[in-house]
């Protein structure tokens, strides 16, 4: 593993970052920016649930929930008084991180498998509250009109290419963060509860806390991701909001790309959102949806460490002649 | 309020409440004898129902006859599910992450595969007893609610009885106490948890067919059916056949009320709010140990 | 029972059900500081229960466990691990997914630092886990991960890191079961030496020979109650004792 400290790494994330933006700017196609939006908004999904499930061994079935908690306080805000998508994003993620803090404090002290239901029972629950809730448009939906342009110090850009440009950074903060905690003290304890929850306590480690911690922080991300959404899409459904595709592909990105490293959640991201955009262009959503649940199946099966276990397997094979 | 309302919901309810009952009796064995998280038991449900709508709506066959004659199929399928999750996951230790992300994508293949197959519109069977009821002074009792009621108390008593009185229903119960016992008596502990699980999908076609009876299905309502068979187990103490009757009878009395006097927009609220809430402050079910 | 002044460990009349069945029924039990207690009893007596609630992993349901002058009542195993208690579990528990170095640092960070903070640089962590890997015979092995050890090896890597957190009290779940002679000698030699240090140390075991040269003094628990507690040459010839574990 390459010793590259993270005051580095944050250096060169932003470089690729620049150039990512640099490159879409000149390209410039509504179409490949509204593409590569979906495919960061995955990856910030998935390297938050991979900060719980993978780092912690802790499934989260209702991804769903945190996101669109993220993009309920958007419209709710909205309603009242439109404030700039940056303090939003900050916002969904107070919201969805107090929310992750919550249930977190509520059914952390059971095993891990009554958790990761209770994380159904929480999606749905909210999902029940929102389609209730009238002030955010109910099952109805709400429209949110999304402005043409954004002023900015004396420089016009083009809205989407404002989403987009806020999504490549909250994308960069998630990578830098989940890197950081992997390498850290923290993340080191986040290990032995994956490992052996009752060692863990065992040797001191504040096994409760630090689970408090991973839930809060991947609630928090997921609801910054889905902050900007509702501006995005311009029309927001509980029912698409609380989309099981995104529980599904939450999971299945970090499984498929590999659990242990924030590489995993990038690769699994980028390969499987690609492939499902043009899936749903070409051949439909439905079977897309089909080939992600097979594809996650598979996975878990064959190469439970996900593709960069395949490569760490080929590569100790390719080193022991 | 209207008494009679309130009667009839409590009524449909306690109906409602059997039906559960059986749905949750599969996960009662795999999840409350067997430690196995199958968060798809209710796609295996409702592939059930389909299954039952299939035959039913082509040849004319009664529902629940077909769910009869598929029980060898679902068991076979159980079986076969079973074997994979033990060769990839619990004999490597590995059943909390990957188990649960295992049956997650079985819930989610399954629900696709049949909307690929059948669409999203509602389906819905026809038999001889859909349609009229049965009235005792004011209270209204639909046959489509009343048979599946009885079917499913058989069923749960045939569970039960099977579990208790059988070897191997008691060795079920024993390899959820002690493996290490069993296999000193020669028992392949392995074997009876195959066929446990088996068991467990095959009550899964049973219940299909008498969920397609009691409402209209498409391939997403397998979803609100996660929380209520949960929430069932867990209130009512896991692997607890009489719990889980109670706990089945006292949700669909509470969904019965909150659907007629609150609107049936709030009724998939209360089983995972149910969930929530008791997982959060009283784990070990209501007759809680 | 009033507890001895300056005991170290105080077990006040706990109780323990699983369900119906009582697992520990009443037991009282004291440690002197520098002591070192065996602790023998048959199959499914409640050793291995009693344990877990001294260390945290289970709560009592009534009585009190006083450590150190102070209670540890309502307090999780971390804490009291932070305390000064720690523990090898009678099945191996190593973090399979950190090689030996690793899985004898976490002890070292979140127990050692917890009381003193941050003192040592990586490097002297480094160091210190090598030592603890010497002293158990796997410094060898210290890049390896657990999979690649023996079941031995395996029990030395769980005392080694029981020992790590630098604990006033270790209790020593079964390390022996399966060994041969020498390499009971030599956890009975290492358990020695931490003793010397001045570690308090609770030696649960089957193997009575280790136990009888280890323990100045023996309890017996049967079926949840303790029936004998004193010196190890009288405790064996109790004809109770003989009765309910010996005899078979």
């Amino acid at each position: 593993m390459s010793s590259v400290n993270t005051a580095k790494f944050s250096l060169i994330t932003i470089a690729v970052g620049a150039v990512v933006m640099a490159f879409a700017h000149w390209v410039h196609v509504d179409y490949l920016y509204f593409a590569s939006y979906t495919i960061l908004q995955f990856i910030v999904l998935a390297t938050a649930w991979n900060i719980l499930g993978g780092y912690c061994g802790y499934v989260n079935f209702g991804s769903a929930a945190f996101f669109a908690m993220g993009a309920y306080s958007s419209v709710f805000i909205h309603k009242l008084y439109p404030l700039p998508v940056p303090l939003l994003i900050l916002i969904g993620g107070i919201v969805s991180g107090l929310v992750g803090f919550g249930m977190g404090y509520l059914t952390l002290r059971l095993r891990g498998s009554f958790f990761a239901i209770a994380t159904l029972a929480l999606a749905v629950v909210l999902q029940t509250l929102v389609v209730n809730w009238d002030f955010v448009g109910g099952s109805r939906g709400a429209y949110i009109i999304r402005p043409e342009e954004l002023e900015f110090a004396g420089i016009t850009i083009n809205y989407i290419e404002y989403l987009f440009g806020l999504m490549l950074l909250l994308t960069m903060i998630a990578l830098v963060t989940a890197r950081t905690i992997e390498r850290s003290q923290l993340g080191f304890g986040f290990a032995t509860i994956r490992d052996d929850e009752l060692a863990a306590e065992a040797s001191g480690v504040p096994t409760l806390r630090l689970k408090l911690i991973a839930t809060t922080l991947s609630g928090a991300f997921m609801g910054m991701a889905g902050a900007p959404f509702p501006y995005y899409i311009g029309y927001l459904q509980p029912s698409s909001a609380f989309g099981l595709e995104y529980a599904v592909n939450s999971i299945a990105m970090p499984m498929i790309g590999g659990t242990t490293s924030w590489v995993g959640p990038l690769i699994g991201a980028i390969l499987l959102g690609s492939a499902q955009q043009y899936a749903t262009v070409t051949i439909s959503s439905a079977v897309n949806l089909l080939i992600v649940g097979l594809m996650l199946v598979g996975f878990v099966i064959i190469a439970p460490n996900g593709l960069i276990g395949l490569v760490q397997g080929w590569r100790r094979k390719w080193r022991q002649p | 309020m209207d008494i009679g309302l309130l009667i009839n919901a409590i009524a449909a309810g306690l109906l409602l409440g059997a039906f559960y009952a059986a749905v949750t009796a599969g996960v009662s064995i795999s999840f409350g004898m067997l430690d196995i998280v199958n968060i798809a038991h209710p796609a295996f449900i409702i592939l059930g129902s389909y299954i039952a709508y299939f035959f039913n709506t082509n040849y004319g066959v009664d529902p629940i006859l077909i769910s009869i004659i598929a029980l060898p199929a679902f068991y076979a399928l159980g079986a076969a599910v079973y074997q994979v999750y033990y060769q990839s996951f619990e004999r490597r230790g590995q059943e909390s992450l990957r188990g649960l992300a295992f049956f997650f994508g079985l819930l989610f293949v399954t629900e696709v595969s049949l909307i690929l197959v059948f669409g999203v519109d509602y389906r819905y069977v026809e038999a001889a007893y859909i349609g009229p009821s049965i009235h005792i002074g004011i209270i209204d009792l639909p046959l489509r609610m009343l048979v599946p009621c009885v079917v499913s108390l058989l069923l749960f008593g045939a569970i039960e009885l099977f579990v208790t009185r059988t070897f191997i229903g008691r060795a079920v119960k024993a390899v959820s106490q002690d493996q290490m016992a069993l296999q000193l008596m020669g028992v392949d502990p392995i074997k009876i948890k195959r066929i446990a699980f088996g068991i467990s999908i095959a009550t899964a076609a049973v219940a299909g067919a008498l969920l397609v009876i009691i409402q209209p299905v498409e391939p997403s309502v397998g979803r609100e059916y996660i929380g209520r068979v949960f929430a069932i187990c867990v209130l009512g103490g896991l692997g607890s056949m009489p719990g889980t009757l109670i706990a089945a009878m006292l949700l669909g009395v509470v969904e019965s009320l909150t659907a007629t006097f609150y609107g049936p927009s709030w009724a998939p609220a209360v089983a995972f709010g149910l969930l929530l809430l008791t997982l959060a402050f009283r784990p070990a079910g209501l007759l809680g140990r | 029972m009033t507890g001895t002044k300056g005991a170290l460990l105080h077990v006040d009349n706990i109780t323990k059900r699983f369900f119906g069945f009582v697992a520990l029924d009443g037991i009282d039990l004291e440690v002197q500081p520098g002591e070192r207690l065996g602790l023998i009893g048959p199959n499914g007596s409640g050793k291995s229960t009693l344990v877990n609630c001294i260390c945290g992993t289970l709560q009592n349901d009534s009585g009190s466990v006083q450590f150190d002058g102070k209670t540890l009542d309502g307090l999780a195993a971390h804490q009291r691990t932070h305390r000064g208690v720690s523990r090898s579990f009678q099945l191996p528990r190593p973090f399979h997914s950190m090689n030996l170095v690793d899985n004898l640092r976490i002890p070292l960070l979140y127990t050692v630092h917890a009381r003193v903070g941050p003192l040592r640089s990586t490097g002297d962590l480094d160091a210190r886990c090598l030592e603890l890997l010497e002293m158990v015979g796997l410094a060898k092995k210290a890049k390896q991960l657990p999979r690649d050890l023996t079941q031995v090896e395996m029990r030395k890597l769980e005392l080694a890191r029981a020992v790590a957190a630098e604990p006033k009290l270790l209790i020593a779940d079964e390390s022996m079961a399966g060994l041969s002679h020498s390499e009971i000698e030599d956890i009975l030699k290492l358990l020695m030496q931490l003793n010397e240090r001045g570690i308090t140390i609770i030696l649960i075991e089957h193997i009575m020979s280790a136990v009888m040269s280890f323990s100045q003094r023996l309890a017996v628990l049967v079926s949840g109650k303790k029936v004998a507690d004193g010196k190890p040459e009288e405790v064996v010839r109790d004809p109770e004792v003989v009765r309910a574990y010996l005899g078979q």
